[in-house]
């Protein structure tokens, strides 16, 4: 079963077209890979879906055409966007950081439990729970945001350069504990990397975006496989 | 001594009256970063409101409770109608529209209600409770006692309730805030909202003593912010406590020192905010965060 399919998509900020007609499929449970150069548009695609900028063509999650409704609607249809730069609260501690992403959950219970989930996910912040996110390191950071994203129980994540500025273990322990909740929650995954080597850790297919448009659709051994995403891509 | 403690009292009612219009002012910053000059402005059409009902014979306790609806719906279209417009660009302009909204508010009042005192019923008895040889009036514990249940209901709302959680999220990163799901446009509305009700109230409470003018409250929106400034934008409490200071300061002030005087007295909060702002930039009891005025 297909849930989330991209057809033709068109994006603008103002007057400018930077989406050309972008195209993806992500099955239930699957995990899809974004890959591109700076500029390529593989932000303004997951802004696209999650309705933060102007679109056309056809977005449909689990049935339903959702292009034109509104930010907050759209997470309500569970689909949650980890931004670009992490959009952490910084005056807001890791556990209201961690609230403000159930916000749309009535389960208390449920709530505690996936904040415990998220703390197991991510020991890292055990210890941060009182401090503001302001004060938490860079990896840190990109953990709370996942975290926030996980306590909506969503069916789909939208994760946008997850490994940007960070150190190389600090992003392989990020993408690890990733997997670990694909694996354990089955939730699926659009994930943009510029970062080719750690996006197929994770993902089972990928497209590769220039200027707002596919140039490369295959699965993850397929485009391992090819020379020109070796060069471009995965460093030799 | 029975002077000084006089003079205390009395600047703790009308420090009260500033804590009011400085939690409004928090608020609204807590909800969407920006510092509202009309609020004060919103607070006297309030009290105009309540006025012109216990004119036309409403109980005032009524009247004012009216009032309060009417300011949460005034705050929360000034939000939609006017601000929203305003508030994804720069925050400079933003605070330019509200001092123009202020100009525009007591332009209407003057207008509609004349620049005329009008006499405001009050709430609390005039009479004097005597006690240790000081008398205070009724009206003064009145007032400072409303103000100390609004401080700990709002700082309950920010710390301890789901609502001033989300009001906080948008004013930090309103675009998080949506992809959690959060309304943010409703929330803003609702956060101009019970800004304004807080203006109403002080509008209310200070209206009998000062009587009702247009520009009634210009000068306790002045002390306001210097409150705001003392106490740090993000701390209700803190604030209180500040305007309390102020009002208090700016009574023993005028009159143990000769060369400030009444005339001079509106400058003490102002030499309080430099003092206090060369030792400590984020406020007495404010988290170091940017003012963004
Ligand atoms: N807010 C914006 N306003 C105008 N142009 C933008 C904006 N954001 C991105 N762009 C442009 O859109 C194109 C795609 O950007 P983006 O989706 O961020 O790329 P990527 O995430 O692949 O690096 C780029 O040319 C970029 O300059
Ligand atoms: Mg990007």
């Amino acid at each position: 079963m297909t849930l989330l399919e991209l057809e033709d998509v068109t994006a603008f900020y103002g007057p400018v077209q930077v989406l050309e007609g972008v195209s993806l499929s992500v099955p239930e449970n699957g995990a899809v890979g974004i890959l591109g150069a700076n500029g390529a548009g593989k932000t303004t695609t997951l802004r696209a879906i999650s309705a933060t900028v102007r679109a056309g063509g056809r977005i449909v999650f689990d049935g339903k055409d959702i292009r034109g409704t509104r930010p907050d609607r759209v997470a309500a249809l569970g689909i949650a966007h980890v931004p670009e730069g992490r959009g952490t609260f910084g005056d807001l501690s890791v556990r209201e950081n961690l609230r403000v992403g159930a916000y749309l959950r009535k389960d208390r219970k449920g709530i505690a439990s996936d904040i415990d989930y998220c703390l197991d996910l991510f020991p890292n912040l055990q210890d941060r729970i009182t401090s503001n996110a302001s004060a938490l390191s860079g990896g840190e950071q990109q953990m709370l945001a996942v975290a926030r994203a996980i306590m909506s129980k969503p069916r789909l994540l939208l994760l946008d350069e997850a490994s940007l500025g960070l150190a190389p273990s600090t992003a392989k322990a990020v993408y690890d504990a990733i997997r670990r909740l694909r694996v354990e929650s089955g939730i699926a995954m659009v994930v943009v990397e510029q970062n080719a080597n750690l996006a197929f850790t994770l993902v089972d297919s990928a497209t590769v975006l220039e200027t707002g448009r596919n140039v490369l659709t295959g699965t993850s051994a397929e485009l391992r496989g090819m020379d020109e995403i070796r060069r471009a891509y995965l460093g030799g | 001594m029975a002077t000084f403690i006089q003079l205390v009292v009395d600047g703790l009612s009308t420090g009260s009256i500033y804590a009011a219009i400085a939690l409004a002012l928090v608020l609204v910053h807590q909800a969407t970063g920006l510092i509202n000059f009309a609020q004060g402005g919103m607070a006297v059409l309030a009290a105009y409101s309540a006025w012109w009902l216990t004119a036309r014979g409403v109980p005032l306790v009524l009247a004012i409770l009216a009032s309060i609806v009417l300011s949460f719906l005034l705050g929360a279209a000034v939000e939609r109608w006017l601000m929203r417009r305003f508030e994804r660009g720069d925050p400079d302009t933003a605070v330019v529209v509200t001092i123009g909204l202020l100009t525009l508010i007591t332009g209407i009042c003057g207008w509609l209600f004349t620049y005329n005192n009008q006499q405001f019923p009050s709430l609390f008895s005039l009479d004097a409770v005597s006690f240790l040889g000081v008398s205070v009036s009724q009206r003064s514990i009145g007032t400072t006692l409303v103000i100390v249940v609004v401080m700990f209901l709002l700082q309950g709302l920010f710390a301890g309730t789901k609502l001033g959680l989300a009001l906080r999220a948008v004013a930090i990163n309103p675009q998080s805030a949506a992809f959690s799901g959060l309304p943010v446009e409703r929330l803003l509305m609702v956060g101009w909202g019970l800004a304004a009700v807080l203006g109403a109230i002080a509008g209310a409470m200070v209206a009998p003593q000062l009587t009702l003018t247009p520009g009634m409250l210009d000068n306790a929106l002045v002390y306001a912010l210097a409150a705001v400034i003392l106490g740090g934008l993000s701390s209700p409490v803190g604030v209180v406590v500040a305007a309390w200071i102020i009002g208090v300061l700016e009574n023993l002030a005028a009159v143990y020192i000769p060369l400030i005087g009444y005339d001079l007295k509106v400058a003490v909060p102002f030499i309080l905010i430099f003092v206090v702002l060369v030792i400590r930039p984020q406020g007495l009891f404010g988290r170091k965060t940017v003012v963004r005025v």
